[in-house]
């Protein structure tokens, strides 16, 4: 029996599990599936991490490297090789590995910090021949970065979501050719400093408003269909254009996790694809507590582990009985311009300081402000020069607002501001 | 007096700068900005740009078979492919500790490439 189990020691798993421990919980357990602790960082080698968390510029895997030697400083537990199969509604854990063989644990609290996955060829739905070439921007980082495997020569990536970015200035340094960066949408997917980091530097093109339709080759990939998109999203004809390559790189969006919860029976939001989460950021399972990008797709590690942090602490305020099951839940809901909100939930009498929310909008504003409305009461307005969805907007709220009136619903939404 | 416009890429905030340069004095003004960091950022994006170069070496003895790298400072701009050549050229062996120094002075650079993880 544990007091807390951690699924996934990536960076969420292991802020969460150093939080929990530094909040008077002993009896931790963090299951790993990979073979050693930090999760998709170890792969990012890039810089531009920890700078809201260490006020410094680290990689990946200086990042994590942070982390596990705090985690195992506090002598918390860790099981790497080990695969978690199913958790179920009292709290028992079932995982596999090749030395315990399958163990079932029971806890008194989870925290879901199983990360997210990339989207595939399949996804996309990509016609054509099925050649050796085409990866997944994460799956060719991993094997240049940790393998040791050279993906390709020549190189079209689709997509321009970060790691894409990231892996275009990688591919370039290493001595390919990357030919285009194409993106489906009007806008850029990745950062801007990705843009001007990744691209600019390198004389890298970015077609806006361009796909993929189809791959050519037999054994290998010899090249691909290039066509333009117009504002309704669709095909321009005519527009069909062949380039020559020998590797198509993918980057084209990340999905939570969530098999595991599903499986549960955890509510899922449509809008984040991970679980609902309360202020506390526990599920529509009490005890059982989400984190990272299980939860929604981050754009910076930092905001991952003040999340995760968070998450750590509220698991110790659970097992204490110090979170108040009942108490009054405010909703979140995206108004006009927002994609997602996080929390959806907030129960304000469980509010230690005020809260944070998360929200991307859904296309690129300049000179705007998000309103916030309880019960379509304007309590807040923060002006913003520029936003774009690739970037996650945070919108703090004190306790004593919201504790203010007796709010049943906080929408927020874009509006322009008059010049 | 030139201006150009770029984007500050020292923080996730992306602000749009201006870089007046003011040939006549020679000195530069930005504007955009919201920190002083930004600043420094825009003056030097026009008269001296650095980037980090961030790479992996070959490791032997480790469980992995690359040990990724940096420099530890900033090196100009213009010798990123000149470090990434004597990158290629490196073979350590393990164990190695994170921070620790796997070529003093890169490419002439005055930058030392170090590990940016332990290993082994």
């Amino acid at each position: 029996m544990y007091d807390i189990i951690v699924i996934g020691g990536g960076p969420a798993g292991l802020a969460a599990a150093i939080e929990a421990k530094k909040n008077g919980i002993d009896s931790i357990l963090v299951i790993e599936r990979d073979r050693e602790l930090g999760g998709i960082l170890q792969q990012c080698i890039h810089n531009g991490f920890g700078l809201h968390v260490f006020k410094e510029e680290l990689t990946g895997p200086e990042y994590a490297e942070k982390f596990i030697n705090e985690l195992k400083e506090l002598g918390i537990e860790y099981k790497l090789d080990s695969m978690v199969l199913n958790i179920t509604e009292d709290k028992k854990v079932d995982f596999i590995n090749s030395i315990d063989g399958y163990v079932s644990v029971k806890t008194k609290a989870i925290i879901l910090a199983m990360g997210c996955r990339e989207r595939t060829r399949g996804a996309i739905g990509i016609a054509g021949a099925r050649p050796a070439g085409v990866f997944t921007a994460g799956a060719a980082q991993r094997f240049l970065n940790m393998e040791g495997y050279m993906v390709g020569k020549t190189v079209v990536i689709l997509g321009s979501g970060d790691i894409g970015l990231i892996m275009a200035r990688r591919l370039t340094l290493e001595g390919a050719k990357v030919k285009v960066v194409l993106e489906r949408m009007p806008h850029p997917g990745g950062l801007t400093r990705n843009i001007v980091q990744c691209l600019d530097d390198y004389n890298i093109p970015l077609r806006l408003a361009h796909t993929v339709t189809s791959i050519k080759g037999k054994d290998r990939v010899e090249g691909v269909t290039i066509v333009a998109i117009d504002k309704s999203g669709s095909i321009i004809p005519g527009s069909e254009e062949y380039m020559e390559c020998d590797t198509l790189i993918l980057s084209v969006g990340l999905i939570p996790e969530n098999e595991l919860t599903e499986n549960a029976g955890i509510a899922i939001d449509p809008a984040t694809k991970g679980a609902y989460v309360n202020e506390a950021m526990e599920t529509s399972q009490e005890g059982v507590f989400a984190c990272g990008n299980v939860v929604h797709v981050h754009d910076l590690v930092d905001y991952v582990t003040e999340e995760s942090r968070l998450a750590g602490r509220s698991a110790a305020r659970y097992i204490n009985d110090e979170l108040r099951a009942s108490a009054k839940a405010v909703r979140t809901k995206q108004g006009n311009g927002i994609g997602y909100i996080v929390p959806q939930f907030i129960r304000t009498e469980n509010l230690l300081g005020g809260v944070n929310l998360f929200m991307r909008v859904r296309s690129v504003y300049s000179n705007s402000k998000l309103v916030v409305k309880a019960d379509g009461r304007i309590i807040k307005e923060i002006k913003r020069s520029h936003m774009i969805p690739s970037e996650m907007e945070r919108v703090q709220l004190s306790k004593e607002v919201l504790a203010a009136a007796d709010i049943k619903e906080l929408a927020i939404e874009v509006m322009e501001v008059e010049q | 007096m030139n201006s150009t416009q770029i984007i500050c890429i020292v923080c996730p905030m992306g602000c749009h700068l201006e870089v007046a340069h003011d040939s006549a004095s020679g000195t530069y003004s930005v504007s955009g900005n919201k920190c002083s960091r930004g600043k420094e950022y825009g003056i030097n994006e026009l008269s001296n740009p650095t980037r980090v170069v961030t790479s992996t070496v070959v490791i032997e003895g480790a469980h992995l078979k690359r040990l990724p790298v940096k420099t530890n400072r900033p090196i100009a701009k213009g010798k990123m492919f000149e470090c990434m050549k004597e990158i290629d050229k490196v073979r350590v062996i393990a164990p190695v500790k994170m921070g620790q120094i796997i070529l003093k002075d890169i490419a002439g650079t005055g930058a030392d490439l170090i590990a940016t993880r332990s290993m082994g």
